[in-house]
């Protein structure tokens, strides 16, 4: 059964477009990926799943149910990790952890205090004393302490310091492996390739590709510079290779195929300097579908 | 239930602030009734003297400021237009604060219907101002008794101007409710309830100063007017029935509106 099905959903704000005839499903125990740049989309798309938000046209299911006809009743499964994190400040992290926990159906609480465990939290402290990273905390433990079925994350490691990154991720994994399904939104193209099955492509409000994370690897470009002197760049005109260019002594191409093949060519010439490095996600959606 | 105690804790301080300033305007202007009383012909002498205009927009035409009830009606007016910036304050606060600072994504991505969210923030609200309600109930009998000086006055009449608070305080409640749910963002909601309590005051004062039946009636204080009530220790039922239909129209135009309402991101 698909947890998460998307058909043709659109969302504009007045004139302004949001999302448009947005397609794509999401199965039982899947990671899922959705990566696009800033504006793209992204979180207009999970407050639709949340009914944050009213469809143009085109409708979400969740659980084989309508996000909106039947929104109270699927979030009970849900649980949520915002972009942005914002409480009422004058409760303490307790306080608020438990006024969340106060929505569900089920005792929370031992759940709650192993969260806080490892994600090293203070329950005692006011929410408006914590730091942002903190504060992203309290988000984790509040969307995950009622052990929800799916989890909606929305660009969930920005403000986390790479340690916490790393004990939030095995986290999900184990969310995952615990059987919830969790649909991972971001516009970082490792942390998704690190964490995902499949991933969707979204870009200006449409959806570019929906695709294994295997197959993207393998696809995977590499962005290189060959720094030196006297270097003609036809050298590296051979297949895979793309947007070659010749910039102040430098030779700049993109490249997708056997890492081994360029890696002989370039050892064959005589540099001054070598960086093979990802491309960045704009770079990405501008060369990628070429 | 979650929801409601959660609203009243963060109403908590704004009623005991509010409440506690009525009780004490109460106590004041109580206090000097007496010396107030008793040079009462000096009093309606000057009154007589000022123009017409001015006594109406006060409300002081119809009413004997020596007499305790009358001199209560003056009072009455000024805790009539704090409870309607009060009221007006939780009403444009109700849903637009939340949005304002983001904690809407919180409450409304848990599993509770918006109309459930709303039923326990109006309950809230309306607790919150039922509070203030009884302090002023109490303190207008506990003063007034303290300070009548050997005066007597209808008790009938007080009760009857005390009970229209309810209904006072609910318009400027769910009018500030609806309003700020036709507005796309409310990014401050004092200058708004400031507006929409003194605004109506204004329009019963100039209102009456104009001698215009049709602008003063869509104002509660033209509704429950004090010199009205005390003088026929009555409500103006037709006018009350505005207040009332006003109110009714309100609450099912939020429930709707709010139902359908976009709630937009941070960025």
């Amino acid at each position: 059964m698909s947890i998460i099905e998307v058909k043709q959903l659109t969302k504009f704000f007045g004139k302004t477009k949001g999302i448009e005839n947005v397609s794509f499903n999401v199965e039982d125990g899947e990671i899922f990926g959705f990566i696009g740049p800033n504006g793209a989309g992204k979180s207009t798309t999970i407050r639709l799943f949340l009914g944050l938000i009213h469809p143009t046209s085109g409708e979400a299911k969740i659980f084989g149910k309508d996000c909106i006809q039947y929104g109270p009743e699927i979030r009970q499964d849900i649980g949520y990790l915002p972009s942005e994190v914002f409480y009422y400040d004058h409760m303490k992290v307790m306080d608020l952890l438990k006024y969340s926990a106060s929505f569900y159906k089920k005792d929370c609480t031992e759940r709650t205090c192993e969260l806080a465990n490892i994600m090293e939290l203070d329950l005692k402290r006011r929410i408006d004393d914590l730091s942002y990273g903190n504060r992203k905390k309290v988000g984790i433990v509040q969307g995950l302490l009622h052990q929800p079925k799916l989890i909606l994350l929305d660009e969930p490691t920005s403000g986390l310091d790479p340690l916490m990154q790393q004990k939030f991720f095995n986290l999900i994994r184990e969310e995952n492996k615990r059987g919830a399904t969790i649909f991972f939104s971001s516009h970082i193209l490792g942390e998704v390739q690190k964490m995902c099955n499949r991933v969707a492509i979204i870009k200006e409000g449409s959806i570019i590709n929906v695709q294994d994370i295997k197959s993207l690897q393998d696809e995977n470009y590499k962005k290189i510079k060959v720094t030196s002197d006297n270097l003609d760049e036809k050298k590296f005109n051979l297949p895979g290779v793309t947007k070659l260019e010749r910039h102040n002594g430098a030779v700049n191409f993109f490249y997708r195929g056997d890492i081994n093949v360029i890696m002989r060519l370039i050892s064959a010439q005589d540099v001054s300097d070598v960086t093979i490095e990802e491309p960045t996600l704009e770079e990405i959606f501008l060369h990628y579908y070429e | 239930m979650n929801i409601f105690k959660q609203e009243l804790k963060m109403i908590r301080n704004s009623v005991i602030t509010w409440s506690v300033s009525l009780l004490l305007m109460l106590f004041v202007f109580m206090s000097i009734y007496s010396s107030f009383a008793d040079s009462s012909a000096i009093l309606n002498e000057t009154l007589a003297q000022m123009p017409k205009e001015l006594l109406i927009a006060f409300g002081l035409n119809s009413v004997d400021m020596s007499a305790v009830l009358g001199y209560y009606s003056f009072i009455f007016l000024f805790c009539q237009i704090c409870m309607a910036v009060q009221a007006s304050n939780y009403g444009f606060g109700l849903v637009s604060l939340e949005e304002r600072d983001m904690t809407a994504d919180f409450l409304l991505a848990k599993p509770v219907k918006r109309s459930s969210i709303m039923t326990s923030k109006l309950l809230a609200a309306f607790s919150g101002l039922t509070i203030t309600n009884l302090v002023v109930w109490a303190g207008s009998f506990i003063f007034i008794n303290l300070f009548k000086a050997g005066r007597s006055y209808d008790t009938n009449t007080l009760v009857v101007l005390l009970s229209s608070i309810v209904i006072f305080q609910l318009f400027f409640l769910t009018v500030g409710i609806l309003i700020s749910l036709f507005m796309k963002k409310v990014r401050n909601v004092t200058p708004l309830s400031m507006a929409l309590a003194f605004g109506m005051y204004i329009v019963s004062a100039f209102g009456s100063m104009l001698g215009d039946v049709k602008l003063e009636n869509i104002t509660p204080f033209k509704h429950f007017e004090p010199g009205y009530m005390i003088s026929h220790a009555a409500y103006n039922m037709p006018l009350v029935m505005i207040s009332i239909s006003v109110i009714v129209i309100s609450v099912v135009g939020s429930y709707l509106l709010y139902a359908k309402r976009n709630i937009l991101s941070a960025v």
